[in-house]
């Protein structure tokens, strides 16, 4: 689920960064409000919680195989939405610097995917609707696994949107969609029940903690103008997200365009000259050339194959030439530091 | 992560803030590739070939985390070969079809950006980076939970495989392992946490805790510091803009034909 950046375009990643950037900064506003900005501390021991429960596997019935908690759901339901969407960002940002878990540039993606799903969409549409008035074990059974169930379908969908805008992976739609959701469906089931079965035993031995540091918020009554500008959030990201995957359409057209004239210029810098030559190209031909068209590629290609050649010999030559430069200077350097230290 | 950190040397002597923008403007650079540039790639491994041994970072230790979390690359990459067989280009007869160059474009990429991250942890320690973000303009609420988080996260860590390795003992083959025990375990896990946060709270908050951590170096932006940043930074964007291996290529080409 954590994406790396090596299957990102910058655009992509940086669309991401600024979404869950606005949503880092809009939820330490709304926890500087409306909590003490002091109780910070209990949110981070909650967030090295996850790390900790992640340490513990439970084996999946039937199927022989383990699984862990997740945590995001866990977070939202006993922190609230802001809270738990800080503390599911720094667990991402925690991954990604030490274990490598899904890249830095990916990280706009990783939150979003991961934190903004259950805590501004499971949670307030899903958990709170059906966890209303008495809460019964029931109730927080199904509210839990069904948030956390839609929460991890519509992150897994974000990885296949963002991972496809971006251009780099292959794989056809519809093939990366029916490969990520049922996956998730039986991931998130998982979680869902796992979450369920944590909550419910809190409830009985705490009840107090699940409204957690939401503390004396109206309980059960999410503000309307919350619901609304969660929605409208939603809207406007999924449109701005809709529309670079649109707009990457003609980059892959780009390619094939250039594939086809015979002029792609795979050892050229693309400075702003062969963008704006690019965006000629588009408008020129675009009528006229289907997205992919393999055949009448691989055709001029065939043509094309001797001067190619040329270029990849001489990128393959020069590729080691200045491989073994970059190890040489470490192996020096390091030799260096070794006499010194 | 946090020995190497504290250690000392002319990188780590670099004020994190500079390095964080080194960083960034490297996996700008790298990522910002078409996805079918292999060669131009490659100079870009100067960076970790010169900060690993000045900084002091031991390879193996590098290579081992790289490694654990390759396979992610590799099974999204992997498919780029069965699915994109357009002949790019062939050596000796062999066609190399787009799937494969993209594959290790792929490949390249994620060791490169992954390197990158964990050498900017390493030679920077991650208070340094909370600090730099702060100063960058992110929410005081946000580093200080990134800070509490770290700190705390090891305590919890062990004391999560403390509770499993008890649970494995007794439980003589699978008793035990479902999800009954399983969600008892982590609730009390929970619980624990929970009166730990709220003993850690009191005792900073009596200990006149007011929400900022403070660094063992200064935080003091010096001339080195900004050669630092302006020559890796022009270097990487030059290594974007000019193809280096291919120039070098043609000119050995050139030179012995």
């Amino acid at each position: 689920m954590h994406m790396a950046d090596a299957l990102l375009s910058p655009t992509v990643g940086g669309v991401m960064w600024a979404a869950s950037a606005t949503g880092i900064a809009y939820c330490s506003k709304k926890v500087k409000e409306h909590l003490d900005e002091r109780a910070v501390p209990l949110m981070g021991v909650l967030g090295a919680f996850v790390f900790a429960a992640q340490m513990i596997n439970f084996t999946i019935p039937g199927t022989g195989s383990s699984g862990h908690l997740g945590g995001g759901m866990l977070l939202a339901i006993l922190l609230g939405p802001h809270a738990a969407f800080l503390v599911i960002a720094s667990v991402l940002v925690v991954q990604a610097l030490f274990f490598a878990d899904g890249g830095l540039l990916a990280l706009g993606c990783n939150i979003f995917n991961l934190g903004f799903f259950p805590a501004f969409i499971g949670y307030p549409l899903i958990y709170r609707k059906i966890v209303t008035g008495d809460v019964t074990r029931a109730k927080l059974v199904m509210g839990s696994t069904l948030a956390a169930v839609a929460s991890l379908q519509l992150g897994a969908l974000g990885v296949v949107i963002e991972t496809l805008a971006s251009g780099i992976t292959e794989l056809p739609f519809s093939t990366f969609v029916m490969f990520m959701q049922p996956i998730h469906l039986a991931i998130g089931l998982v979680e869902g029940i796992v979450t369920a079965a944590v909550v419910s035993f809190v409830w009985e031995a705490n009840p107090d903690m699940l409204g957690g540091l939401q503390g004396k918020a109206p309980a059960g009554v999410m503000p309307r103008k919350a619901i609304l500008a969660a929605l409208l959030a939603v809207a406007v990201i999924t449109g701005g997200v809709i529309s670079w995957y649109a707009s990457s359409h003609p980059d892959g057209l780009e390619w094939s365009i250039a594939k086809v004239s015979g002029k792609e210029e795979l050892e050229s810098p693309d400075g702003i000259h062969s963008q704006l030559a690019s965006l000629q190209d588009k408008i020129a031909f675009l009528p006229d050339y289907s997205f992919r068209n393999t055949a009448e590629a691989a055709e001029s290609l065939q043509g094309d194959a001797s001067s190619r050649l040329g270029t990849s010999v001489s990128g393959i030559l020069g590729g080691s030439v200045v491989l073994c430069l970059a190890f040489l200077v470490g192996f020096i350097l390091k030799k260096f530091a070794v006499k010194n230290g | 992560m946090d020995t190497l950190a504290g250690k000392d040397s002319p990188v780590h002597r670099i004020d994190p803030r500079a390095k964080v923008i080194t960083f960034v403007v490297f996996a700008g650079c790298v990522v910002s590739f078409r996805k079918y540039e292999v060669s131009a790639l490659l100079p870009y491994f100067l960076f970790p070939a010169v900060i690993l041994p000045l900084g002091r970072i031991p390879m193996g230790f590098l290579a081992r985390k790289v490694l654990l979390v390759l396979p992610i690359a590799v099974l999204i990459g992997i498919f780029n070969p069965i699915f994109d067989r357009t002949v790019l280009f062939s050596v000796a007869g062999l066609g190399v079809s787009g799937g494969m160059v993209s594959f290790t474009s792929i490949l390249l990429r994620f060791v490169l950006t992954v390197v990158a991250a964990l050498m900017l942890v390493a030679v920077t320690g991650f208070n340094g980076i909370c600090a730099t973000l702060e100063r960058f303009g992110v929410p005081r609420a946000f580093s200080v939970q990134l800070m509490m988080l770290y700190r705390y996260l090891f305590v919890l860590t062990a004391e999560g495989v403390r509770m499993s390795r008890a649970r494995e003992l007794r439980s003589v083959g699978r008793a035990g392992t479902g999800l009954r025990d399983f969600s008892a375990l982590i609730g009390h896990l929970l619980l624990r946490t929970w009166h730990r946060a709220q003993r850690i709270h009191m005792a900073m908050l009596s200990r006149c805790f007011r929400g900022e951590f403070f660094l063992r170096r200064p935080m003091r932006l010096g001339s080195a510091d900004i050669v630092f940043t302006l020559a890796w930074s022009s270097a990487f964007i030059v290594m974007r803009l000019v193809n280096m291996p291919q120039a070098v290529g043609r000119f050995l080409l050139e030179v012995f034909p």
